[in-house]
């Protein structure tokens, strides 16, 4: 995998999203660019999630998403990672990390045979996020900071020029988060990757955010977290905060 | 066809292998129950019991219609109908923000109140009033090379599909984005579902249906570590249930469909019992 260089960019251009005659987004252009960490904030309903799924095009939207390599300016077909914020589980179902993970990646049947080789690949990328003595656990089974970091091991494979959280910290212990914004911070430096993360942590997205997009039906405020929490359409939506 | 017979006459030198009856209800059973054993997996996974309960509910309108419209064949008016009331109900489902239990069971009241009312009226509802209960003792060779050819279609989907329905059912936004066309798996999964269930009804009746879709998956996953064993179990369970079902209705002459289902009803609660801890 090739480390950031910072010249890759995601644009997302005029994306409008309506539910009958409900607006529930108007007109959103955000650019990311690979190295970064952009972190949506918004209170509840202000459309974090409907934006996710538009940009995933798992809804009707309008406007569309591009990729540009900025070096020679040729547009290329973008590859999204997701990591959802809650998945269909219950303790001890018969869904290993390796199901899953495989049925993701692989064309072998996972209820037919284990494949040797797709399970030394996943052991491998699951070490980067040192999730790999979780292979053969339940999905079920693993704690909220074991299943994020799975999740986002599925997510980076294959490595996607955008990677998309959703709430990704909500229901993880103190260590738990700090863990996290450490694979966060990894895969940033790390691999060539643009990062949007969804949230409603001020505090988190003020320490470890480059750029903080304020939602509300349509891009309110960007900047860095200072310029954004400071401003006035943060204050009108969330009050003034000590962060 | 005698081929089968034969082998199955000595595997099996009982005297109720004498009966031609038996023998087409062994292969029946022999060719559905593992069909139904594998959807029935994910169908648990996806907390579905009640929409293919619903399916089961429509064959009775979809006989009505059939008759009324003068399709000659009842078979080919149901499983058209269960069709489209499969892609509707996906689509209604998928379609509202509250509880999909809600919406399900409107549809199925619907269906079954439409079909009785339906068969009343024309007069002809004592006719059919066995797909309710169903009878295994009396199937056509036509019947059973209809099971056979829906079976492969069905493994054939589940060998190159699985996968891909095994990620819809953990999220299917995560499943968009690894490039799965979710909407048209989910359809064909339910329309899979939908001929399924349609074409063994007459046999098992629709009270009982969903059952053997529901049971044997539910008790395997109660015991099982991975997805191989959850389908090896619920197969195994599924086979159990049906063949020793059919022989002991056989020797006490009750309805078959009723003591396959009591039998998978007894090895859900042993693997309960047995569940992981």
């Amino acid at each position: 995998m090739e480390k950031a260089c910072g010249l890759h960019c995601t644009k997302i251009n005029h994306i409008g999203v309506k539910f009958g005659k409900d607006v529930i987004l108007k007109d959103i252009n955000i650019h990311v660019h690979c190295g970064e960490l952009t972190v949506i904030i918004g209170r509840n309903g202000a459309g974090k999630s409907t934006l996710l799924k538009a940009i995933l095009g798992e809804i009707e939207h309008t406007g569309n998403i591009t990729f540009v390599d900025q070096k020679d300016n040729i547009a290329e077909k973008i590859k999204i990672g997701y990591v959802p914020q809650k998945l269909n589980i219950e303790k001890h179902m018969p869904t290993t990390v390796y199901d899953m993970f495989a049925s993701c990646i692989s064309k072998v049947p996972v209820f037919l045979k284990k494949d040797k080789k797709i399970y030394e690949e996943i052991k491998e990328h699951l070490k980067i996020f040192g999730a790999d003595m979780l292979i053969d656990k339940s999905m079920g089974d693993l704690s909220g900071g074991e299943l994020q970091r799975v999740l986002i091991a599925i997510a980076t494979k294959p490595t996607p020029n955008l990677l998309i959280l959703d709430e990704p910290v909500s229901g993880i212990d103190k260590n738990g988060t700090k863990d996290f914004y450490k694979i966060i911070n990894k895969l940033k430096t790390e691999y060539d990757m643009s990062i949007i993360l969804v949230s409603h942590d001020l505090e988190l997205a003020n320490k470890y955010a480059d750029k903080v997009i304020l939602l509300d039906r349509t891009v309110i405020k960007e900047g860095t977290p200072k310029e954004v929490f400071n401003s006035l359409e943060f204050k009108n939506r969330f009050g003034t905060i000590e962060i | 066809m005698e081929v089968i017979y034969n082998v199955l006459e000595t595997i099996l030198p009982f005297e109720f292998m004498n009966y031609i009856f038996m023998k087409n209800a062994l292969i029946a059973i022999i060719l559905i129950s593992p069909v139904f054993a594998i959807l029935g997996t994910m169908i648990v996974n996806n907390k579905m019991a009640f929409f293919s309960d619903a399916l089961g509910h429509s064959a009775l309108t979809g006989i009505a219609i059939g008759m009324v419209l003068g399709i000659s064949n009842i078979n080919v008016g149901m499983i058209l109908f269960a069709i489209v009331f499969a892609l509707l109900l996906n689509y209604v489902k998928n379609k509202t923000s509250y509880g999909a239990d809600t919406i399900i069971s409107v549809f199925s009241s619907i269906a079954i109140a439409l079909g009785l009312a339906m068969l009343a009226q024309s007069g002809n509802f004592n006719k059919y009033s066995g797909y309710l209960v169903g009878d295994i003792l009396n199937i056509t060779g036509t019947e059973m090379l209809y099971a056979f050819i829906a079976a492969i279609v069905v493994y054939v989907f589940w060998y190159f599909t699985f996968n891909k329905l095994n990620v819809i059912s953990m999220n299917s936004t995560l499943a968009k984005s690894k490039g799965i066309n979710v909407k048209k798996i989910d359809n064909i999964f339910v329309v899979l579902i939908a001929i399924m269930v349609m074409i063994s009804i007459r046999w098992i009746g629709i009270l009982l249906i969903n059952s053997l879709l529901i049971l044997p998956a539910a008790s395997s996953r109660n015991i099982a570590k991975n997805m191989r064993h959850y389908h090896l179990c619920a197969v195994i369970f599924s086979l159990f249930s049906g063949i020793s079902g059919l022989i002991i209705s056989y020797y006490l002459n009750i309805p078959t469909g009723s003591i396959i289902v009591l039998i998978s009803g007894i090895i859900y609660f042993i693997t309960l019992f047995f569940k992981k801890k």
